[in-house]
């Protein structure tokens, strides 16, 4: 009964709420799809709320939606220069998705999105492909140039080519995996030091005493998973940006 | 990574096992697929971010962007006309400036031109008035002189006469006798030559 309690695994336990079957396949309006239409809402209604007056001097939350957009904008204009900016609307939606996903995933008993690596993964791939896509269809063949730096001994060639290459094949697999662990790892261990809490504060007074060094912890992880939720989107994003600018500027 | 071995461990159990035991209730019945991992929910997860996150990027999009753009849009042109006005406001204080400095040094100008002819219309004036005072003098000086070369005519002539009487006198005081007027004169012309 109170390994339920402590187990921290059980947070990301996935339980349908509306069941939709189609062809055998379970789509199922699943807790975690109720996350995701929140955190849209969320994400897509604070944007426009905040500057629904549309004033020359921003209020607060207008200023907040300013600051994200521009950051966006200048995230994505770093990286993949003027031309990036036809992606600009892509980069904000992903960037405020996974913002947004992340930090809801915050509250307890909130599902995180973004820790189920299916999420992670597609988000990915679809990076990846956009990438694929877009590159080929602007530069054709030449985009494969990115493969081949320039200025390399011919001798050296064929290995840097194929380091290249598969490093480009593995980017997808480093993408998702690094906000799926971080969103989960954090997750797992705040709950583990609260599991210690609570197990702890069952044992009487002197437990109760010992739970505070824990409690502690658990404070100062919520802190830090704060700072990595908002951080990892930004690092998805970023790695968005970076992988955008090889489809719009191939050569090294 | 650390759930790996978990994973693997449960993996074969719950694939047989999850398709019903997640259909009834999700939660403490034994060993089950860690949920990250459990594959019965992957077509579930991907339709509904499917949907929800092509949502968010048409909403993004179509209202979002333009809306927080065209804000920002807004902001850059109105800085740039009020500094475009500033600017201009700037060039008419300079113009007024340049015209005011214009029209003192003009006037400045004027004055000293003004004060010039004043000098030398008042330097003409003593000049001529020095020219009468001074001619009027010199004639005066002229006169005067003539005046005192008469006197002195006149009072030489009369020298002669005064003389003899005096002389008569004194040769009479002196010798008792009378001397004839003839005699004194030709003595007196005598000492006079």
């Amino acid at each position: 009964m109170a390994a339920d309690k402590v187990d921290p695994i059980h947070q990301f336990h996935i339980h349908t709420l509306v069941p939709i079957h189609i062809g055998g396949y379970d789509f199922s309006f699943t807790n975690y799809a109720l996350f995701m239409v929140i955190v849209v809402v969320i994400a897509g209604g604070g944007l426009y709320w905040a500057c629904v007056s549309r004033s020359v001097v921003p209020g607060r939350a207008q200023s907040v939606a300013e600051i994200l957009y521009e950051f966006s904008a200048s995230m994505l204009r770093d990286s993949a220069g003027a031309e990036g900016m036809r992606f600009f609307p892509f980069i904000l939606t992903l960037f405020m998705f996974t913002l947004v996903a992340n930090l809801i995933g915050m509250f307890p008993y909130f599902p995180t999105v973004t820790s189920q690596i299916v999420v992670t993964v597609a988000l990915a791939l679809l990076v990846f492909f956009m990438v694929l896509i877009a590159g080929l269809m602007r530069h054709g063949l030449h985009f494969f140039k990115l493969f081949v730096p320039s200025g390399i001994p011919i001798v050296v060639l064929p290995l840097v080519v194929a380091i290249e290459i598969i490093s480009f094949l593995t980017r997808p697999v480093s993408h998702s995996v690094r906000l799926f662990a971080n969103m989960l790892a954090g997750h797992i261990t705040i709950k583990v030091f609260a599991g210690f809490v609570f197990s702890l504060g069952t044992l009487g007074a002197l437990g109760v005493a010992g739970a505070i060094l824990p409690m502690i912890m658990v404070i100062g992880l919520t802190a830090l998973e704060i700072l990595i939720a908002a951080l990892q989107a930004y690092v998805f994003a970023m790695l968005a940006c970076i992988y955008i600018n090889d489809a719009i500027h191939p050569g090294h | 990574m650390f759930v790996s071995p978990a994973f693997a461990e449960n993996a074969t159990a719950a694939s047989a096992q999850s398709k019903t035991t997640t259909a009834t209730q999700a939660g403490h019945s034994g060993p089950e697929a860690f949920p990250p991992f459990d594959s019965t929910y992957f077509p579930s997860a991907l339709l509904w971010l499917a949907i929800t996150f092509i949502a968010f990027y048409i909403f993004v999009k179509r209202v979002v962007v333009p809306q927080i753009g065209g804000v920002l849009e807004n902001r850059r042109e109105k800085i740039a006309s009020d500094l475009r006005n500033a600017g201009r406001m700037k060039e008419e204080a300079d113009a007024a400036i340049a015209a005011y400095e214009q029209e003192l040094a003009a006037a400045r100008a004027h004055a000293g031109e003004i004060g010039q002819k004043a000098r030398d219309e008042a330097k003409i004036a003593a000049e001529a008035e020095r020219r009468k005072i001074e001619a009027s003098l010199e004639d005066k000086l002229a006169r005067a002189e003539k005046r005192i070369a008469e006197i002195r005519a006149s009072a030489m002539k009369d020298v002669g006469a005064v003389a003899e009487q005096t002389a008569s006198l004194i040769v009479e005081k002196l010798t008792g006798g009378q001397s004839s007027k003839a005699e004194i004169a030709a003595a007196l012309s005598s000492v006079r030559e």
